[in-house]
């Protein structure tokens, strides 16, 4: 980068205030032992809905940080998805925490450094920083994972993610250095420069520098087959980490993603569009199809969650303008639905201690509302209309087949179709089975709230879509720039 | 006046009608099921309406017409965005006012749901929407949009409201049967909106409207590989063979008034697809595949009623029956010449009144006696003697008897079918034939003859059930003996798909 360096650190005062935020949560978790520790997980969520009101400020702004950080509508896109989403993970934590683990102060100052990671793995344009990002999500994720200390399947999942997660990092790493090596600059847009008129034949160290890459991110966002760790890692964690893990973790890497690979590899689309399409390709089959035989729901969910990434992958493949508003509109609609979810499998796991499927018999007639949104959620995430997946889907699919993957969308209607399978077994257990005891549960009404609040949500994307996909549209225009 | 926003309602009115429910507190049932009456007699005054304010022979061919931007065009989706457009031309009316009765007569019959009504009738109503959207929708996205929607809550109403069935070596349970069907439509769908992207692809206009699509001359070869998807896609739902065994399971295990709906009324929205997706939109294409779809059709018919003889469960006998009949209007879709696509539309219209008053005569009988095997009864006209009257009008107007509905529209068929496929026309009436058989064999046997004592304590039909029914009939006679209003309608609109000679 030539000439003076734009070092504006207003431009970065959220995640300061992030980190203030982190280091409050401690400071009253540890000096102030009057202090209800009930109240943590409210502090947070205030301030990270302040910190949201206060990005909010940057929208329709430009402006980058050194040239690393780029603060534009993509980024103030995912600051208020990741601020937003952490906010209801801490508000959804509130009572788990409180029952089952340790150290609430910690936990919910993880929460909020984590999301520093992942807003900066969408704003930064230069491979070391995002690098470093996503190392700042994961090391908070290690750790959020394997939280109940007590419990041996979250230290198996939780020592499973991180040593997987460190192997994943080195070999990104080394991909990143031979990107470096091939074309001299760590900056997307040098990178893009330097294979500007295409590279003069076959460029070996370039194709590895791809695939290596695609690998070290094709584990974070857990595409097949570096999905391994994921089935596990879901299961052990704490159930509100799980909603994390689904959200913000995938999201952001898919954020990172789709400003590298439209930022920097577009000169050298051909040399890797085939490998992104054969890996969305085998994601969502094996996702949707090993999902179809799982007895526990966050196994379910975490298959699940595969197949959606598969989804996600096409439009990566079939990278253009219109295939990223799709992916940020699906993204949207599927963290919605999916926290809407999971909210009810919380609040009904803080009732009853269940959560294998077999345990959610008769939900309807224990907590109608819960088994409501429940049902409401999973239809969204099969892709049935009024709710967010239908319409989310839809663009998505007909997005990449209008860039020439006809091939992809249909597997992927095919598989959404397999989905909707496992998912009815889901709601065939919640009305049609006998629950094992009767009697109304009482649901806390701040779960209530929450609920309702995020089933409006999956209805409002799925009934007046037009204003997200605006938005999606306004995010993504600095992409192709 | 004509305006669009009365299909609108017809469309927005149920999904009000399920979100208001969702407000109501359980613990008043009997509120609930008023509401719901209520609500579906005003569906059923709004499709009367529609269909009577219909005006025969105008220039433009749908009327009511109502667009509404729903998504403006922001680059993605091409110049148009997605439109909301609605409308009907004569077919779209008689569908329109099928499912408005069918609605009321279904919203009666339940009444007597007793089980978590509020969820039923919630359900139900969502069901409603999603079929009267199809009918009134002249838009790919929303035609797909309603599709899914009057798939969606099937699973919960038969699996939670339905009942199972045992067979001596086997059973199908609720929970089976629901999966199957919902599975299965699913399933087809996945073919429609494969053919909706190619479409879309294809035409390259960036629209999903249906009439801007029509006017585009699409490739024959591409016609003759789309046309399949939307043929199969929608024939699935209109029980065409080999695809048809989750039309008798699907409805035997349903509850009453979704039985009803579901083989009166959904299974039309298939055969409303053939027309509105596949011969309307590729032409050439339906001419090409045509052949296909007259010996499938055939098929159905005979393959059906045999079936349907074969069977000793009311249920099950209805359910084939149904099969053999939606036969017909697939035969006569595929003649391709007016007579013939004519009788298939009528045969929509009465076969979906008379299946309907079949599904809800047999839910009378089984939720008093607790069984559906025919020969477990014997003069029953002793006991239930309206009820009897209304299942014997039913049956005679299955087997196409003069002065019912369903002659009217087989008449049509069959001169339509010796028109195109004389040969095929004796297999078509050897279908009535066996018709005849099955149904005046259950008549006898159930129905007449010496009285079981087993079944004293049976009560005849409540003033519900009366009424719903009664409702189906007059629409049974009016179209037998006062065909014109429906046939005006309809025949000026088949003249109008493009290769109808």
């Amino acid at each position: 980068m030539s000439g003076e360096l734009n070092l504006d650190y207003s431009l970065l005062t959220p995640e300061f205030g992030l980190a203030g935020l982190a280091g409050l949560i401690l400071a009253l978790d540890l000096f102030v032992p009057a202090f209800r520790k009930e109240w943590l997980p409210y502090v947070a969520a205030a301030g990270l809905f302040g910190m949201l009101g206060l990005s909010l400020g940057w929208v329709n702004k430009e402006s980058e940080f050194a040239g690393l950080l780029f603060i534009d509508n993509y980024t103030t896109f995912f600051r208020v998805f990741f601020l937003a989403t952490a906010a209801v993970v801490a508000l959804i934590s509130a009572q788990f925490v409180q029952a089952r683990l340790r150290h609430p102060g910690e936990y919910y100052s993880l929460l909020v450094l984590s999301t520093i990671g992942a807003i900066y793995m969408a704003a930064s344009r230069e491979l070391l920083t995002a690098y470093i990002s996503l190392e700042l999500l994961s090391f908070c994720l290690f750790v959020l994972v394997s939280y109940a200390k007590l419990d041996a399947r979250s230290n198996e999942g939780g020592l499973k993610y991180m040593l997987l997660g460190a192997f994943a990092s080195a070999i990104l790493l080394y991909g990143i250095s031979l990107i470096y090596g091939t074309s001299g600059s760590t900056f997307y847009g040098d990178i893009a420069a330097a294979y500007e008129g295409g590279t003069a034949g076959f460029d070996l160290g370039l194709l590895m520098g791809l695939v290596l890459v695609l690998a070290g991110l094709g584990f974070k966002v857990a595409a097949v087959p570096f999905h391994m760790w994921t089935p596990d890692a879901y299961e052990g964690a704490p159930l509100p980490i799980t909603a994390y893990l689904s959200a913000t973790s995938k999201v952001a890497g898919f954020a990172l993603l789709l400003r590298l690979f439209s930022g920097a590899f577009m000169p050298v689309l051909d040399d890797w569009q085939w490998i992104v399409a054969s890996l969305a390709a085998l994601t969502m089959v094996l996702g949707n199809l090993v999902a179809l035989q799982q007895r526990n729901i966050k196994r379910l969910l975490a298959y699940s969650s595969i197949g959606q990434v598969g989804y996600m992958l096409m439009a990566i493949a079939a990278l253009s303008s219109a295939t990223s508003s799709a992916l940020l509109l699906h993204m949207a609609g599927y963290v919605v639905t999916n926290l809407a979810a999971f909210t009810c499998i919380i609040a009904w796991y803080n009732l009853t201690g269940r959560d294998d499927i077999a345990g959610f018999r008769g939900m309807a007639e224990r907590t109608p509302l819960l088994a409501a949104a429940l049902t409401a959620a999973l239809f969204s995430l099969s892709g049935m209309p009024l709710f967010a997946g239908f319409f989310t889907k839809f663009i998505l699919f007909q997005a990449v087949a209008g860039e020439g993957f006809l091939w992809l969308s249909v597997i992927a209607v095919v598989m959404s179709f397999v989905s909707l399978y496992y998912y009815l077994m889901v709601i065939k257990e919640l009305y049609v089975s006998k629950p094992e005891e009767e009697g109304r549960l009482p649901v806390p009404a701040m779960i209530s709230g929450l609920t309702v609040a995020l089933v409006v949500g999956v209805f409002y994307v799925g009934i007046f879509p037009r204003h997200l996909l605006e938005v999606a549209e306004e995010a993504t225009k600095v992409l192709f720039a | 006046m004509q305006t669009g926003y009365i299909l609108l309602a017809t469309i927005a009115v149920p999904l009000i009608a399920a979100a208001v429910l969702l407000a109501v507190p359980s613990r008043y049932p009997n509120v609930v099921r008023a509401f719901a009456v209520a609500v579906s007699f005003a569906l059923f005054g709004l499709s009367l309406y529609a269909f009577f304010a219909y005006q025969i022979a105008q220039v433009e061919q749908y009327q009511f017409d109502l667009r509404w931007t729903w998504i403006e065009n922001i680059g993605m989706l091409g110049e148009e965005g997605i439109t909301l457009h609605l409308g009907i031309d004569g077919i779209g009316a008689a569908m329109v006012l099928l499912t408005g009765i069918v609605t009321f007569a279904g919203a009666l019959i339940s009444w007597k749901i007793d089980y978590r009504n509020k969820d039923f009738f919630i359900l139900f109503f969502v069901l409603v929407a999603g079929v009267f959207g199809v009918f009134a929708s002249l838009d790919l996205f929303f035609w797909f949009f309603f599709y899914e929607l009057a798939v969606l809550p099937m699973y919960l109403l038969i699996a939670v409201w339905g009942s199972s069935s045992v067979f001596p070596t086997f059973a199908r349970t609720k929970e089976y049967s629901a999966m199957k069907l919902t599975l299965v439509l699913v399933g087809a769908s996945v073919l429609i909106f494969v053919g909706i992207f190619a479409v879309f692809v294809e035409a390259g206009l960036g629209t999903f409207d249906l009439p801007t699509l029509y006017e585009v001359e699409f490739d024959e070869d591409f016609q003759k590989i789309v046309f399949p998807l939307f043929l199969i896609g929608c024939g699935v739902l209109a029980g065409l063979w080999p695809f048809h065994t989750w039309s008798p399971d699907g409805h035997v295990a349903a509850p009453t008034a979704v039985s009803m709906l579901h083989a009166g009324v959904l299974m039309k929205l298939g055969a409303f697809g053939i027309i509105r997706l596949g011969m309307q939109l590729l032409p050439e294409g339906a001419e090409f595949w045509m052949p296909a779809l007259i010996t499938l059709g055939t098929i159905n018919v005979v393959y059906g009623a045999i079936s349907a003889m074969a069977q000793t469960d009311f249920k099950y006998m209805v359910g084939y029956s149904s099969v053999s009949h939606m036969g017909y209007v697939l035969m006569g879709l595929a003649t391709m010449n007016a007579v013939g696509v004519n009788g298939a539309v009528l045969q929509m219209f009465s076969h979906g009144v008379m299946t309907a008053l079949m599904f809800a005569m047999v839910g009378v009988l089984y939720d008093q006696a607790h069984t559906r095997d025919m020969r477990a009864f014997g003069g029953l006209v002793k006991r239930m003697p309206h009820f009897v009257a209304f299942f014997s009008i039913a049956g005679l107007a299955s087997l196409g008897l003069p002065g019912l509905s369903g002659f009217v529209a087989e008449f049509n068929i069959f001169l339509g079918i010796f028109r195109t496929y004389p040969a095929l026309g004796a297999l078509a009436i050897l279908g009535a034939a066996i018709t005849a058989v099955y149904v005046l064999r259950m008549m006898a046997q159930a129905f007449f003859g010496p009285a079981n004592e087993k079944w004293e304590h049976l009560k005849d039909m409540s003033r519900y059930e009366y009424a719903g029914g009664a409702l189906l009939i007059a629409f049974m006679f009016l179209m037998g003996v006062y065909p014109s209003p429906f046939v005006d309608r309809i025949a000026d609109s088949v003249l109008r798909i493009p290769g109808i000679g």
